[in-house]
Parts: C-alpha cells; structure tokens; sequence
C-alpha cells in the first residue's frame, strides 16, 4: 500500500467520489468588525495543487481554518467531499494540516509524532509502526525514527510535520506558508520537493503563501486573494497573461502601468483602443472578460518588463507590424545576471520598467544616459479595467 | 599538549581560567555560605544529635547510641505520625493538583486580558499572615457556617468539619494551592499553543490531547509544583494544631512534643532524620514514576 488517493468516500453519488474535495459557498468570516473573509465562492478539484496567494492579513489563514474546521464561518457553507461540515469539529474533519512552524511535539521523537494521527484511530502498533515508516520514507527521512525533533534542522522539521500529515491520507492536505521559516535555497528545494510529493499522492493540496513566485512554481491553481475576496481564479499561465486587474498584475509581477481612456471597445474581439494620458494611442485585449468598457473608461494598460525592448535611439523599427515606440531616456541599469534591468524616463508614459537578456554578442550596449527607443509589440499590451 | 609547555597562549589561557574561576567562586559564596549556615550545619547537627542520649535535665548528651531509630523503626506506634504525615501529604498534594491544574490552565489559556488580575488574586492572600488566614478557616468550617450547613443537610447534629483530617487537608490545600498553581501555570503559559491544535487536527478530542499534549508539556511544572506543595505539607504544624484541634497527630506535632515538651531533643532528631528520608524517598519515586516512558527531555528535580 502506497499512500495514494484516499478511497471513494462513502456518502459520494454513483461510488465516486464527489467531484470537488472542498466547496466554499458564499462564506463570510467576521471578527468583530473585521470582515476577515468576504463573500467566498470557490470549488477546489480533486487532487490538484491550489495556491491562496495574496498580502499579508488578507484572509487566507483564516480560509484554510475554516476548512480545517478551527473558525466556524459567520455566513455560508463550506462543503467537504460533497458533504456540509457546519459544526463538525477538527479531530472529525479528514483534512489535516502542515503549520507554518511545524507545531511538533516536544515530548515525542520522530517516528511518534508522525504516528500520532494513526494512534487516535487505534489502528494498532504494527500497522502505525508500518505506515509512520512508510511516511518518512516518503519525505526522506528514514533512519531519523527516533532523532528528538529539536535536534532537526528547519528543512527536517518542515518534513517530519509533513510526514505526520500525510499519513493519514487526508482528502486534503492544507499548508499555511509552510516554507516561510525556511531560508531562500531551501525553500526551492522544498517547493520542488512539494510539488513532486504532491503528484505522488495525489491528494488535493491547499496551499497558502504571500510569495507570487512560490505560488506560479508549485500550484495548478492559484486564487489571488485580496481584503477577504478572491480577485481571480486561474492556472499560472492565465494569471501572468490575463491578470483581470492592477492588483493581480502587480502582485503577479506584471508592471508598467500606463494610464488612460478607452476610445473604443470592439466586444467581437474584447479588444479596446485606448489614449494614454501622454497622448500615445494604443490598442490592446481587456482581460477581464466580463468587463465591457465603454468610451472614456479609464484603464490601465500594462506590458511586462520582457515583452519590452530597448533600442539607441535612432535605430529603424523592426520587421512587422504593431509595434508602439517610445523614446526616452535611461535612468538607471541593473545588472542581474541573466538579465539587466533598465529604468527609463519616458515623457509620454512616465517611468518605464524593462528586463533586457544579457546573451553574448546581443543588441547595442546602451547605459544611463542614452537616447533610446522603447519598443514592444501590441499583443503585449494587457488592458486592466479596475 | 605537554604539560610543561609554558607557551605564552598557554599561559594566557590559563590566566584566564583562574580568573573565571575566581569568578564563579565569587558569585558562588553569598548563596553558599547561606547554604552552609542554614542547611548543611543544621543538617549535620541533627545528624549528630540523632546518635546521642537525652541529658538528664533534658536536651542533648553526646553519645553513639542507634536507640532512637530503633524506638521509631520498632514501634508501630511511634511511626504513625509518619505514616499520617505521609498520607496527609500526598493527599494534599492530590487536592491541590485537582484544583490547581484546572485552575492553573484556565489563567493561561482562557483569562486573556484578565491573567494579571488571577494571578493577583492567587497572590493577595499573601500579604496577610499565614496564621490569621488560618484562623480564619476556623469561621469558615464551624459549626456556625460550613460546617453547621452540611450538618443541617445531612440532618446530624454532631457533625464537625473542624478537628478532623478533611479540615486539616483543606487547609493545607489552601495554603500551599499557588505554590502548585505558579509551576503550573508558567509551563502552560510557554506552551505553544498550536500544538493543541495540531492534535484536534490530527483527530484527537479534547481529552485526548489534553492526556496527550498538554499534560506531557505541562510535565515539569506539575512535578515542581507537587514537590513544591508536598514537602512542607509533610513537615507541617500549625495547620493540623489550629484545624485539627491538635487531634491530628503528624511529624510536626511529633518534633514539637519531642523537643519542647519532653525535652528528648535526640528523639526528635532521629524523628526529623527520618522525615528527610521519606521525603527524599518519595520525592525521587515520584518523578521517575512521572518521567518513565518519555521520549522527551527528562524532567529532573533534584
Ligand atoms: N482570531 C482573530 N481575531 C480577530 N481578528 C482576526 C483573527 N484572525 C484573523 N483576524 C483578522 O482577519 C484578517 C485576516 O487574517 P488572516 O486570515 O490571518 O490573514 P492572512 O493569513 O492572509 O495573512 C486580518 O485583518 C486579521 O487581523
Ligand atoms: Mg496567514
């Protein structure tokens, strides 16, 4: 036996099992006045990766505890297996969780924390030998059954809590920022690490984290959340090439804003044409598409900082159609390795953001200073209705 | 290394050994002097007094005689005191650990803001003296108010609180109670709090992580707080003389007849020799007895 894909729940329609491990159904969560978690609606697929990515005291721990069943929701429902879980108490729910600093127990090594979960179940001191083991085997860690869990280093921990959750073969495995005490090479290894694990086992995992990169490395689906509501649902792709608004954009790292009005709207394409405050008229697709922007909407167009080029100023514009061009000015030029960062004041739309490769034997040097030209294809444009 | 080696690193570092340990000789000294004069001279007194025979005109005669020990060890009679110390003792240490657990738990996880104004209210009692607050227990359990209303209610006339060991026992459960509840309520205090959560997570009820988590953590403050209580419980005397109308017979009571009433001051000092030697039996039983099966750090108390 593997720890694979929990068994067919019982109470599932037709022998299957129900077709969304967790249902969120217009759940509103308040302390006090703090509206914690605003008007909920989500459905989370069998065995895929979810990511709640957003800031910092947007709601997003206590989403997972009400899953966990640590919090009871003010309004709405929240469903496990196709299964209301109103009242139902933690120790009953079959989700179990990673926290964010591991909340192992002292007083037991290893090998009896990663049972613990098996021992409330009596499955009996074989079997729970044989599965903790199992268990660790999973998260490369055997041979440390009966280390002290304070003699772990943070990765081991980190391990040994996952280990203890697994077991059990929750439906779903919830993680609050687990890898957020983890210093920056570990915490890709692990994100690696997870991500591998969770294909293993196949089981639904949740995932909270405020890092955008985290969340595109590891999830299938990533919810951005912002104040208590989701602001969009979507794989990564879909975040980083359609973000439906400046927060998502900004917060998936999607930048250069420029703002304007909307000229026209051709609903046929959900393409608007759009006047910049500077006077540059440009076109682009509304990705949100259910907005319906009509003439003078004002918008943000944004253009990722590798969609754009930089050229001295002066050199002829290049093969094809739709390119918008920008003269301007470099301000400064970051030198990051891979790439260089440039920043250009432009009169027409402010301060420009562009990431440019630095491959041998690449375009012209330019550096702070220069005339240049800034020059993207119109595809690239992304127009954000807010 | 060689030892002769008297290389100038060497020197220097052994410059600054002497140095520290000077030191910690210093720093030592206040308490170790206090030590000496307050524990260790009693103790080696007592020792010696032990061995020897009563002065005609009672107090101590120097002798070697195994007398003493052997009229207590020997005579039923003479160890009950012990025997009633000892059941007194850990029934007290019992009854504050019922209160003083529940109570200890409550100011740590559920007082919130008002944990300052419990832990005021354990300590107020303090400031008071401890022979008024026990007085005061006469009023309480008297026939005038307690002791008369349970009288009532079980339709007895002749029932008494007062003069009997359940007297003697809350009283020394209200006197020594903070000394279990402080040791307690510290570790749970410093008991991270989602560990409680991972265990209802992890499906384990209320009980079960209390049995499973919080007790195991709360572990060291319960043994501290038990010996904490248990030890002067055992050597106690002005509880059972006002409470117990001094019909309850233990140690204490035993100490003082020997050394101010019949003078017999080698009597009382094989009798006080003993009680270190129940306490320290029973003490050290007790927390192996409570350590056994930890997969944790030990908790050590002596
Ligand atoms: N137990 C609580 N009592 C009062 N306010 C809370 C409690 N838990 C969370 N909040 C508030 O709810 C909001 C969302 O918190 P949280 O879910 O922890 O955010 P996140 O995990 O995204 O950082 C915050 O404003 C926080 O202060
Ligand atoms: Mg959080």
């Amino acid at each position: 036996m593997t720890i694979a894909a929990p068994s067919p729940s019982p109470e599932a329609p037709l022998g299957g099992r129900a077709a969304h491990d967790v249902e969120i159904v217009d759940v509103t969560k308040r302390f006090g006045s703090v509206v914690a978690v605003d008007r909920m609606n989500l459905r989370i697929a069998n065995g895929a990766f979810y990511s709640f990515l957003g800031p910092s005291g947007c709601g997003k721990t206590t989403t997972l505890r009400m899953i966990a069943g640590f919090e009871q929701p003010t309004s709405g429902e929240i469903m496990l297996a196709g299964q209301p879980v109103a009242g139902i108490p933690p120790y009953r729910r079959n989700v179990n969780t990673v926290f964010q600093h591991y909340a192992l127990f002292p007083h037991m090594d290893v090998i009896q924390n990663v049972g613990y979960g098996l021992r409330q179940r009596n499955v009996g001191r074989t079997e729970e030998l044989e599965r903790a083991g199992r268990a660790l085997e999973l998260v490369r860690l055997t041979g440390y059954e009966h280390r002290r869990t304070w003699e772990l280093s943070g990765g081991q921990q980190q391990r040994v809590a996952l280990a203890r959750a697994l077991v059990n073969q929750p439906t779903v495995l919830l993680l609050d920022e687990p890898l957020g005490a983890l210093d920056l090479k570990l915490r890709k290894e692990m994100q690696l690490e997870l991500k591998a694990l969770q294909q293993e086992v196949g089981i639904t995992f949740v995932y909270v984290t405020h890092d955008q990169e985290e969340a595109l490395t590891m999830s299938d689906v990533i919810i951005v959340m912002n104040e208590g509501r989701i602001l969009q649902e979507g794989s990564p792709t879909e975040l980083y090439e359609r973000p439906v608004d400046t927060f998502v954009a900004n917060f998936i790292g999607v930048s250069n804003p420029i703002k304007g009005k909307v000229t026209a709207f051709d609903a046929a394409t959900h393409r608007a044409e759009i006047e910049s405050a500077g006077g540059l008229r440009i076109a682009g697709v509304v990705t949100d598409r259910a907005a319906r922007p009509a003439a003078g909407t004002e918008v943000t167009v944004a253009v990722r900082p590798e969609r754009l080029r930089v050229d001295a100023a002066g050199t002829p514009e290049p093969e094809g159609s739709g390119w918008v061009s920008v003269p301007g000015r470099i301000e400064q030029g970051t030198y990051l390795g891979e790439q260089t960062e440039y920043r250009i004041a432009t009169d027409v739309v402010g301060e420009l953001i562009v990431r440019r490769q630095n491959a041998a034997g690449a375009a012209q040097h330019v550096g702070p200073g220069d005339a240049v030209v800034v020059r993207w294809q119109e595809e690239a444009n992304l127009v954000l209705v807010d | 290394m060689a030892a002769g080696a008297a290389t100038p690193a060497a020197d220097r570092e052994r410059g600054g050994r002497i140095r520290s340990a000077l030191l910690t000789f210093l720093l030592v000294l206040p308490a170790g002097a206090w030590y000496l004069v307050l524990l260790i001279a009693p103790l080696a007194i007592i020792t010696i007094f032990s061995f020897g025979v009563r002065a005609k005109n009672g107090g101590y005669a120097p002798a070697f005689v195994l007398d003493n020990y052997a009229a207590i060890l020997g005579d039923l009679q003479k160890a009950a005191p012990f025997t009633a110390s000892l059941s007194m003792a850990i029934g007290g240490t019992i009854g504050s650990l019922l209160i003083g657990l529940p109570l200890a738990y409550f100011i740590a996880t559920r007082a919130g803001r008002r944990k300052g104004l419990f832990i005021l209210l354990l300590v107020i009692p303090f400031w008071t003296s401890f022979l008024i607050r026990t007085y005061s227990w006469l009023i309480v359990l008297g026939p005038g108010s307690l002791g008369g209303f349970i009288g009532d209610l079980v339709g007895d006339d002749n029932f008494r609180i007062l003069g009997t060991p359940v007297a003697v026992l809350i009283g020394l459960v209200y006197g020594y109670l903070p000394l279990m509840v402080f040791p307690l309520y510290v570790t749970l205090e410093r008991m991270d709090r989602t560990l409680v959560e991972a265990s209802k997570d992890l499906g384990a009820g209320r009980w079960a992580t209390f049995r499973q988590v919080t007790l195991p953590i709360a572990l060291p403050g319960l043994i501290t707080g038990s010996i904490l209580v248990f030890i002067p419980m055992m050597g106690e005397y002005v509880i059972p003389q006002i409470l117990g109308y001094g019909r309850i017979y233990l140690v204490g009571n035993a100490l003082v007849t020997d050394f101010l009433e019949a003078r017999n001051w080698p009597a009382g000092s094989a009798k006080a020799v003993i009680l270190i030697f129940v306490m320290l039996i029973t003490v050290t039983f007790y927390t192996w007895f409570v350590n056994r099966g930890r997969k944790g750090r030990e908790v050590s108390v002596l």
